[in-house]
């Protein structure tokens, strides 16, 4: 299937040498100072979602590298009159727009823009399916504490099944030769998410998963989603929440992740999500570096 | 008084066991002989030459979509019969889910008119019930007498118990079969494909096997029970295969159709979110894929049948939720069964006819079609099993291009196509 060839729709369709090559650029980043690569270059930030972090930091990126940026919302354009997404992807590209940065709730969604849009589309998150920018955000944050992926052992904890960080994380950190360990109860964690990519397993015991941890990435659970669930809340919190116990069961070093919005006292309790392990707020400053190379690289100003 | 004589062929006629080189007179829409290569020859009748290609019984397909009355922007009687002939069908079964849906004899004698321009017989099947709603049973009797050859709520299942307990009934009575899309819509809501690893890796719900299996199990029971014939449409699972081929054993009349997707493809082709593999039933699993093989080559599945179900580019090409199910596939069905089945697992031919005719003609009670015994309908299909050719969707005769064989080669296509003794397709 064709697509824009600088678009990025998804972790598994990048090798190891673009992985490496995005850190190394989001390194050289620097919000508050960086080169105007982007100057006079429009990007146009499609949500047809709700987000905070990732439309921010998206927008943020553009603007330091000289951007300049629309945001179209589902609720406040033609998508609500009846619009096919394809439609929108090419009255966008007649505006000006040079790439668009979308976050849609249906998986897949990016790829169909991709395959008829002629600028690149970056994928900002598409329903229950890839978040490849947090992946990458999440790989510059690993690869500042660890000195190599290789034999890193990575622990992703929770609601994996409506995870699109989970999928994105668990494709590039396999593809970089750590071994990812997907964690919660059977419902979340059903056992075919271990066939997603060699290299991963999945495991009910969150005790046995952390043991000699590396990285302990949290995922958020959403009350809602155990709804009609095995598990209840109270036994979701009892058996799989991250607290500073458990902490202790990974390796004195390890480094705990989570993509965000944390719900303190579900997922993860208060203590750790501010500990000294807790990089969480890293993250999202590198999220800011990351989009800036994103950027860049979909729109050709680096090699 | 028109002739046509159709000579140099091999003539398989699966239903009498008969396969080897014969030539065949049809007159006034009939058989009027079959003989010896050679034997009929006389001067002034019309001769179709049919050296190297195999006269079978004019193909029956057991279910598709014309989308007439009200969807004619996908396809029309017209178009959809004149993709048939292209691919060999010389009948077609045409599913209700119409709009409105066929659930009257009046909707049913329309589609037969003669002003819908069909080059093939169309042989309606009428809901199950009224605007297939699933819950107050349609007038049988008065939609048997219309035209309607089995009955069907496609697209839905019929669900509740007693509501199918009732159709099965009232269908046995007129000796007509109920059609069953087997889906127990409560273990798919929200789904687009099929539940496996691939659904997990693409981030989309699937629908398990069982949302399959669990109806056709009841249904079943019930065939039993009541003695009472129950189809099962586009059979896609290996334990629905299963429950059928048990239950053949102990007697029951139950039938099922296989369509070539589901016995050439599996769940992940879907690719990247190519919405051109999204059907439902959805393509399944590899194991899935070999228990439809199997039940093609032992006998368990008694037809082909396409579920061409045609729909216009802005329905297909959305995100991959929101598509609408199904791919088109009158022209690609014959040329599929011989590449895939004869030539890779090497099915032999008369089988392939038999899938094809004689067991689609048995199944809905079409008599005098499905063979080529004497007196019977002059419907023929003439196909060539090694011509090597490659389809291209952009040339169909359907309305609608959604089909993910394009660009596909295959060896074997229908050459010529003739409806009551009429040559309506001849390449």
């Amino acid at each position: 299937m064709k697509r824009h060839v600088r678009s990025l729709l998804g972790t598994d369709q990048l090798t190891p040498a673009q992985i490496n090559s995005y850190i190394k650029l989001a390194r050289e980043m620097d919000p508050r100072n960086a080169s105007q690569w982007l100057d006079g270059y429009r990007v146009v930030l499609l949500f047809y979602e709700a987000s905070t972090r990732t439309r921010t930091s998206f927008e943020f990126a553009a603007k330091a590298l000289g951007a300049i940026t629309t945001l179209i919302t589902a609720a406040s354009s033609s998508i609500e009159k009846g619009e096919s997404l394809i439609d929108t992807g090419w009255t966008l590209a007649s505006l000006g727009g040079d790439a668009i940065v979308m976050r849609h709730p249906c998986s897949g969604a990016p790829y169909l823009l991709s395959r008829y849009s002629p600028v690149p589309v970056i994928n900002a998150g598409d329903g229950l399916h890839q978040h490849p920018s947090q992946a990458l955000l999440d790989a510059l944050t690993i690869a500042n504490h660890k000195k190599e992926f290789k034999g890193l052992r990575v622990v992703i904890v929770g609601d994996v099944f409506h995870s699109r960080v989970a999928r994105s994380n668990a494709f590039l950190l396999t593809k970089m030769g750590a071994e990812v360990i997907l964690c919660g109860p059977p419902d979340l964690v059903p056992d075919v998410s271990a066939l997603i990519a060699p290299g991963v397993l999945a495991c009910h015991n969150l005790e046995a998963a952390l043991h000699g941890a590396d990285v302990v990435m949290s995922l958020r659970v959403q009350k809602e989603r155990l709804a009609g669930k095995e598990i209840g809340v109270e036994d979701y919190i009892e058996r799989y929440q991250i607290d500073a116990r458990r902490m202790r069961l990974a390796k004195p070093d390890a480094i705990l992740l989570h993509p965000g919005p944390i719900i303190r006292g579900m997922e993860l309790s208060s203590d750790v999500a501010d500990g000294p392990q807790s990089r969480i707020l890293e993250q999202v400053s590198n999220g800011v570096k990351m989009r800036m190379a994103i950027l860049a690289t979909a729109l050709g100003k680096v090699r | 008084m028109p002739e046509l004589l159709i000579t140099g062929g091999r003539l398989i006629d699966p239903g009498r066991g008969f396969d080897r080189p014969a030539d065949i007179l049809l007159r006034d829409g009939k058989v009027a002989e079959v003989a010896e290569p050679g034997a009929l020859h006389r001067s002034g009748v019309e001769v179709l030459k049919a050296k190297g290609l195999i006269v079978a019984p004019g193909f029956i397909d057991l279910h598709v979509h014309l989308r007439e009355p009200g969807q004619q922007h996908k396809e029309t009687i017209a178009t959809g019969t004149a993709a048939a002939v292209a691919g060999g069908f010389a009948s077609v079964c045409a599913m209700p889910n119409t709009s409105p849906v066929n659930d009257s004899a009046e909707i049913t004698r329309w589609m037969q008119a003669p002003e819908r321009g069909a080059v093939v017989n169309v042989f309606p099947i009428a809901a199950a019930t009224v605007g297939s709603l699933g819950t107050e049973l349609t007038d049988f009797a008065a939609l048997q007498q219309a035209g309607a050859v089995a009955f069907s709520d496609d697209g839905k299942p019929v669900l509740d118990d007693g509501v199918m307990r009732e159709a099965l009934r009232a269908a046995a009575k007129l000796k007509m079969p109920i059609v069953q899309h087997a889906e127990d819509a409560r273990l798919t809501e929200g789904c687009s494909m099929n539940h496996g690893a691939t659904s997990f890796r693409l981030g989309l719900r699937g629908m398990p096997n069982a949302a399959e299996s669990n109806i056709v199990e009841r249904d079943i029971a019930l065939a039993r029970e009541l003695n009472a014939h129950v189809h099962v449409a586009h059979l896609s699972t290996a334990e629905a295969l299963n429950a059928v081929r048990k239950a053949k054993a102990k007697g029951v009349r139950v039938t099922a159709e296989v369509t070539p997707h589901h016995f050439t493809l599996v769940d992940d082709n879907v690719g990247e979110f190519d919405t051109n593999y999204k059907m439902n039933p959805p393509l399944r699993s590899v194991a899935d894929r070999k228990a439809m093989i199997e039940g093609l080559t032992d006998g368990t599945i008694d037809a082909i049948a396409t579920d061409h179900a045609p729909h216009a580019f802005q329905e297909k090409q959305v995100e991959f939720d929101r598509a609408s199910f199904g791919i088109v596939g009158l022209e690609t069905a014959l040329p599929i069964a011989i590449t895939i089945l004869h030539h890779h697992f090497k099915l032999p031919l008369w089988r392939i006819v038999e899938l094809f005719s004689a067991n689609p003609a048995k199944v809905f009670g079409l008599q005098g079609r499905g063979t080529l015994a004497v007196g019977s309908h002059a419907d023929v299909t003439l196909f060539d099993p090694r011509k090597k050719w490659t389809f291209d969707a952009s040339q169909s005769k359907s309305k609608s291009r959604n089909t993910p064989f394009d660009g596909w080669s295959f060896a074997g296509k229908a050459i010529a196509t003739i409806v009551a003794g009429q040559v309506v397709h001849h390449e």
